[in-house]
This record gives C-alpha cells, sequence and structure tokens, in this order.
C-alpha cells in the first residue's frame, strides 16, 4: 500500500530571512506543512579564509580568525594561538594563560547569550532577547576596558595577549560575575520554563547520540544528547586541567534526550559553569609578563599539526602546515557549525516548517564560520 | 512663513508641504534588517536594549516592501551581490542605503585577496551614507543613522527640479 | 594505540597499501588511493580502532608539479587514539573514494575539498560546489588559482601583489 502524498511543494527560505541568522538558505520541500526533504545552501558569506592564510604572515591571520566566528572571537584567537604554540613549541607565561582563559569564558558566556537570545526570538518570544543583550553589553564593556574592541579583538597574539589587564581588572570582573549569577534564574523564569517555550522545543528535532557523532556534531549541541564529550576535559589545552567544572549534558527533563530544548538547556547550564572557571582564575591569577620574547617574524619549523579546542559551537580546529616561512602554507579551519548544519536535513525531516526554525535555532549556527 | 507665523491659535502649525513630507519620513525610517557579517551583530546591538534604536523612530522590518532603509551590514560577496540587489529593487520608493562597516563600503580587511568579495556595495546598489569601521560601534551607526535623516530632511519631493 | 600499532594493524591487513613518506610526523600516516573505501570502512568498524569521529577533511595542493593531497584527521572516543591519513592524487585527474557514506560528515568535507581544489570524490552521492557559486571558474585554493574576470557581468577587481619582505 503506497503512501498517500499531497501534492509537494518546494519553498525557498533565505538567503535573506530573520531567523536563519546570517545569509543561510534553505531549500525546503514541504507536504502541506511537514518538511520532507531540506537541502541548505551555504557560501552566501565565503570570504576566503584560507585563500588569505596563506598570503600574509602567521601573526596577520590572527585577525582573520576573529571574523570567522565574530561572536566568538576570543575563542577563535585561542584556538589559533594554541595551535601554533603547540606547532613552534612555546611555553608562554602563566599570567598569559590564565587571562586567556578568563577571556575565553567571557566570550563564551556572550555567545551563549546571543544564541539563547535569538533562539527566543526565533520561537516567537522578544523580551528575553533585550535582555540578554542587556547584559552581554557588560561583558562586551570588560573585553573594551581590555583590549579597546568591542566584538573584533585580536587580543591573543602568538606568545602572548596584545594587552596587559585593565587596572583594578579583577574587581570588575567579579563585580560582573556577582551581577550576572541571578540574572541566569531570571532567563529561566522569563523564558526556559515558559509553556510556549517548551511547546516549541521540548521533544522537536531529535538528534540520538550516534546520528550526531556520525555527523560530525560537537559542542554543546552533542551534550545536548548526552554524550560527554568536551575538549577542554577530554584533551586539555591550556590550563583547563587546572580548573574544576562541570560537563552539563541533556538529560531530556521536558522530553526526549537531545531534543532542541536539551541544546539549549546545556547553553544555560554552561553559562554556569563558565562563571566557575573565571571566579578560579580570578582567584589564582599570577603576576607577570603577558609576552613571551619571541622573534619578531614567527618561522615555524617545516611540519603540519591539527589541533581542536572547545569554541562555544564545539570542536574548532586548525590544520596549520608550514614550509618555514614566515607565511603559511596552508590554514585551514575546522568549524564546528559548519558540521553542526550539516545534520539540520537529517533531523529537521518530518517536522513541521515552524520547528525547522526552532531546530535550526538550537544549533546555535554562525555563518561567517561556516563559510569562512 | 514669517507672514502667517503666529495668526492662528497655538495647535496650528504652518509648514510647506515639503517640510511636513521631509519631517515624516526622516523621523520615522523603518530598516531592513539584513544581516550579513560581523556587522549584524553590531546592528542588533544597536537595535537592542542599550543603544535603543526605537527611539529615533526606528524599526527593524524583515521584509523589503515594508522599509525605507537597507542597512547592508557586512561583507557582500559575489554569490550575494545579486541578491542584494534584487531586495534593493524589491523595496518601494523612496528608498536609501547605508553602508555599514568597511567591508560593505569597499571590501575592508578582504580587499586584496578575497576573491569571492565584492569590493564595495556601491557596485551593485547606490549607497547614501558610508558608516566606517570594522565594525563601527553602535554609536557610529546612530551617527550614520542621524546623517541619513538629516538627508531625507533636506529633500524637496514636491519641487519641480530645475532641469 | 599508537600511530605504530594503528599503521601495522592497516599494514597486515591491507598489504602494500601504506607508503613509507619519511617527510610525514609520527602521528601521519599515507596511503594508497586505491583501496580507501575499504580501508576506512575497516577504520570505523574494527572494534580495535573504532574511528568513530572523521575531524577534519583538509586538501592540499603541494606545489607546481606537485601531487593534491586530501588528509583526514580521525579520532576514535572510545580509545582516544588519533591518526592522520594522506593520500596523494594526480594533479590532472585527482579522483579518491568518498567516505561520505561510512561518516556522513564526510558528506560536506568533501564538497567543501572538491569545491576549493577540485579533488572529485567518486561514490559521493551530491558531489556540487559548496561554498563558491554553481558557476564559479576554477579551483581557488590551488596555488595557481587565479581569479576570474568578471562575475555575472560584476568585475572582479585585481589588485597587484605586494610583496612581502
Amino acid at each position: 500500500m503506497g503512501v498517500v502524498q499531497g501534492d509537494q511543494m518546494v519553498l525557498n527560505i533565505g538567503p535573506q530571512h530573520p531567523s536563519t541568522h546570517g545569509v543561510l538558505r534553505l531549500q525546503v520541500r514541504t507536504d502541506g506543512e511537514i518538511v520532507s526533504e531540506i537541502k541548505p545552501y551555504i557560501g552566501y558569506l565565503h570570504r576566503c579564509f584560507e585563500k588569505h592564510s596563506e598570503n600574509v604572515t602567521y601573526e596577520q591571520v590572527i585577525p582573520f580568525t576573529d571574523r570567522c566566528d565574530y561572536v566568538a572571537s576570543m575563542n577563535n584567537n585561542f584556538g589559533y594561538v594554541v595551535t601554533m604554540e603547540e606547532l613552534m613549541e612555546i611555553k608562554v607565561p602563566d599570567r598569559v594563560e590564565y587571562i586567556r582563559v578568563i577571556m575565553a569564558e567571557l566570550n563564551r558566556i556572550a555567545s551563549h547569550l546571543l544564541a539563547l537570545g535569538t533562539y527566543g526570538l526565533d520561537v516567537g518570544a522578544f523580551t528575553p532577547f533585550l535582555y540578554m543583550f542587556r547584559d552581554r553589553e557588560r561583558i562586551l564593556d570588560i573585553f573594551e576596558l581590555t583590549c579597546g574592541a568591542r566584538l573584533l579583538y585580536n587580543y591573543m597574539w602568538v606568545g602572548g595577549v596584545s594587552h596587559d589587564l585593565p587596572k583594578d581588572f579583577e574587581r570588575i570582573c567579579i563585580g560582573f560575575l556577582d551581577y550576572f549569577e541571578p540574572k541566569i534564574k531570571e532567563y529561566n523564569d522569563l523564558l526556559t520554563h515558559n509553556k510556549i517555550f517548551l511547546e516549541r522545543t521540548a521533544d522537536v528535532g531529535v538528534l540520538p547520540p550516534d546520528v550526531a557523532i556520525n555527523f560530525g556534531v560537537s559542542g554543546p549541541n552533542l551534550r545536548g544528547s548526552g554524550v560527554n564529550w568536551d575538549v577542554r576535559k577530554d584533551e586539555p589545552y591550556s590550563i583547563y586541567d587546572r580548573f574544576e567544572f562541570e560537563i552539563p549534558l541533556g538529560e531530556g527533563e521536558f522530553g526526549t534526550v537531545g531534543d532542541s530544548f536539551d541544546r539549549y538547556w546545556v547553553r544555560v547550564c554552561e553559562m554556569k559553569e563558565s562563571i566557575k572557571i573565571i571566579r578560579q582564575a580570578i582567584k589564582d591569577l599570577p603576576d607577570g609578563d603577558v609576552f613571551q620574547t619571541i622573534p619578531k617574524k614567527i618561522r615555524p619549523p617545516k611540519g603540519s599539526i591539527y589541533r581542536r579546542t572547545e569554541s562555544p559551537r564545539g570542536d574548532l580546529g586548525y590544520y596549520i602546515i608550514s614550509d618555514g616561512s614566515p607565511i603559511p602554507y596552508r590554514v585551514k579551519m575546522r568549524s564546528p557549525a559548519f558540521t553542526a548544519l550539516s545534520s539540520l536535513g537529517e533531523i529537521a525531516q518530518g517536522w513541521m516548517l515552524s520547528d525547522v526554525i526552532a531546530i535550526l535555532g538550537s544549533l546555535d549556527i554562525v555563518l561567517g564560520e561556516i563559510d569562512r | 512663513m514669517g507672514v502667517l507665523e503666529h495668526k492662528f491659535q497655538d495647535n496650528v502649525v504652518v509648514a510647506s508641504m515639503d517640510k511636513l513630507i521631509g519631517w515624516a519620513r526622516s523621523t520615522s525610517p523603518w530598516f531592513f534588517q539584513f544581516g550579513l557579517a560581523c556587522c549584524a551583530i553590531e546592528m542588533m546591538a544597536t537595535a537592542a536594549s542599550r543603544h535603543d534604536l526605537m527611539r529615533i523612530g526606528m524599526i527593524p522590518r524583515s521584509s523589503p516592501r515594508q522599509a525605507d532603509v537597507m542597512i547592508v551590514a557586512g561583507t557582500v560577496t559575489m554569490k550575494m551581490a545579486l541578491r542584494v540587489k534584487k531586495l534593493y529593487e524589491q523595496m518601494a520608493d523612496p528608498k536609501y542605503v547605508i553602508s555599514m562597516g568597511s567591508c560593505a563600503t569597499s571590501g575592508g580587511p578582504y580587499w586584496q585577496h578575497g576573491y569571492h568579495v565584492l569590493k564595495g556595495v556601491d557596485i551593485v546598489v547606490p549607497v547614501d551614507v558610508y558608516v566606517p569601521g570594522c565594525p563601527p560601534r553602535p554609536e557610529a551607526l546612530i551617527e550614520g543613522l542621524l546623517k541619513l535623516q538629516e538627508k531625507i530632511q533636506a529633500e524637496r519631493p514636491l519641487t519641480r527640479k530645475s532641469v | 594505540m599508537t600511530s605504530t600499532e594503528i599503521k601495522e594493524t592497516l599494514d597486515r591487513q591491507f598489504p602494500g597499501s601504506v607508503i613509507e613518506n619519511i617527510d610525514l610526523a609520527e602521528n601521519q600516516l599515507e596511503l594508497k588511493p586505491d583501496q580507501w573505501l575499504e580501508i576506512a570502512t575497516f577504520l570505523k568498524n574494527e572494534p580495535g580502532l573504532s574511528f568513530d569521529q572523521l575531524e577534519c577533511v583538509t586538501g592540499i595542493d603541494t606545489g607546481e608539479d606537485g601531487p593534491l593531497q586530501s588528509r583526514y584527521n580521525f579520532h576514535s572516543m572510545e580509545h582516544r587514539h588519533k591518526i592522520e591519513v594522506v593520500i596523494s592524487l594526480d594533479r590532472n585527474n585527482p579522483k579518491v573514494a568518498s567516505i561520505e557514506q561510512v561518516w556522513r560528515v564526510g558528506d560536506w568535507f568533501e564538497r567543501e575539498t572538491y569545491d576549493m581544489f577540485g579533488i572529485i570524490y567518486e561514490g559521493h552521492r551530491d558531489l556540487r560546489r559548496i561554498l563558491c557559486p554553481e558557476d564559479w571558474e576554477g579551483w581557488p585554493l590551488r596555488k595557481d588559482y587565479e581569479a576570474q574576470e568578471t562575475y555575472h557581468g560584476i568585475v572582479v577587481p585585481k589588485i597587484k601583489e605586494e610583496e612581502w619582505e
């Protein structure tokens, strides 16, 4: 007996659409409201990052990494410099490591705030967006105080950081954390436990763990499916092994493990863990230099390296090949959002059109990083 | 309007149609929510809590049909350039374009090796105001919008242009 | 398993497939392109190896007349070991088996490498350009790439290469 099929319709979403988080185009084949096939088209923001890297010196690549994942620039800088330092086998001063961790975790909070705020927008809640942007601005203020930029920092350099922390940084940062910690409860009251929000997200777009691993999904999306995998814990880089923090996992509190709500909830919990890390790092922040003396022109030894770090979106990998000259032979960025988006076709199948938006929002993609 | 001033009661305002239309248009330029890249995040920050664009009459619209101002926020690539043009053509007159950030203005950091980057959005659509910066701060964007308001205010839509 | 043990296992299972290359690092191994699909399936399904994560696929152009390379980074979440596979391909006819159906993440990775280098992954179900437009000319990340003059009537301005000292 064949399945009765209505007339199928092909619908085009994007590249200009408020809920595609940038310039993503989705070609959706629908049967009424039910999505039977979904094909993402990307590349509308392909800015030739890898080509640029082959034409500028190693230091000059860092500003381009900023612009790849513009929501979490610090983490992108971090990944690149960690990879470079591993390739060159240099050890940076302890103070630098602590500053980097503080900045990366602050940026993780900022990135998650943006992700959660826009996710609220996607499913029809406008107010949480304003609340989260209010607090995100405070983090940007801290960054501005430290390095002068609001969004693209170029703060972490190979061998150190560009500026030392400003005077009174500890007080300002702790002040922010004390302010921010109770706000998470406010978000929960406002968005997380909202009946409509739960209806829109719980049990929607379930991503089973084996499918997630097969599709290379990483970061909060993978942990939302209940897989305990965090590069910070499992392949510790920098000084993450010195801190105590938990890895929040999706538990299917309101639905099935791996649904959109779990991915959202993991992000909320991760903000709390980041606060913990920052508090510990500020407590032990040592004095000292913020730049390791290295030659002005970086010439790493011949060779190649692949290293991944944990960005707010997942495993951010850099593949760097050096031929001994001051210009990289090849820099490849393995972007976490790229792989997460490739799984959309699999998980969004069979859901209603409006759920596709909810699923897409829960994957937290940044197009700059996908297209590079 | 010297002669007519104070001739009527307090709640009557005398103005030329041109100025009135200019005033109405300039104080409510709804903008097209059109984020391309990094600058879009700053555009969102400008529209959100702290900077609050709505206080100068700007409301984000997600359809080009409802918008007066297109803020091109971010890098325009070759693949996107044709779409940008199409979206501009879909907007109803009068329409204005703000090029936000150095990428939209000239290709920005990608001007040299970006084979796939359009070196300035003014190649495909006419631009009214350029806002420099990478990315521009929200204050800079607001400044650009105020400049655009001045420009709209100065227009004389009903006056026949001398040839 | 250490990289050497993985190499030995592969050599035992697929004799003659591993190429000795002294330029490579310890965790890298070069394979012949012939049996790649079988080897990849083995890498994933063999309980002792069980590489469940394909981390990254990188294309590399080794220079003027040199071969193109397709490099794969694998990681096993179960055994916590890693390996990098290097496959060299003829520049004029770069063809290698697709592993898209073994690791689904390979789908987009391979499309990207195809887009940037023109490496053809045989057996890929949907091998199209992914980042550049469909009608783009040339393979951008090859070292001898020159950007096209115009695209749909839009001039791509040529800016003179500045020499880095």
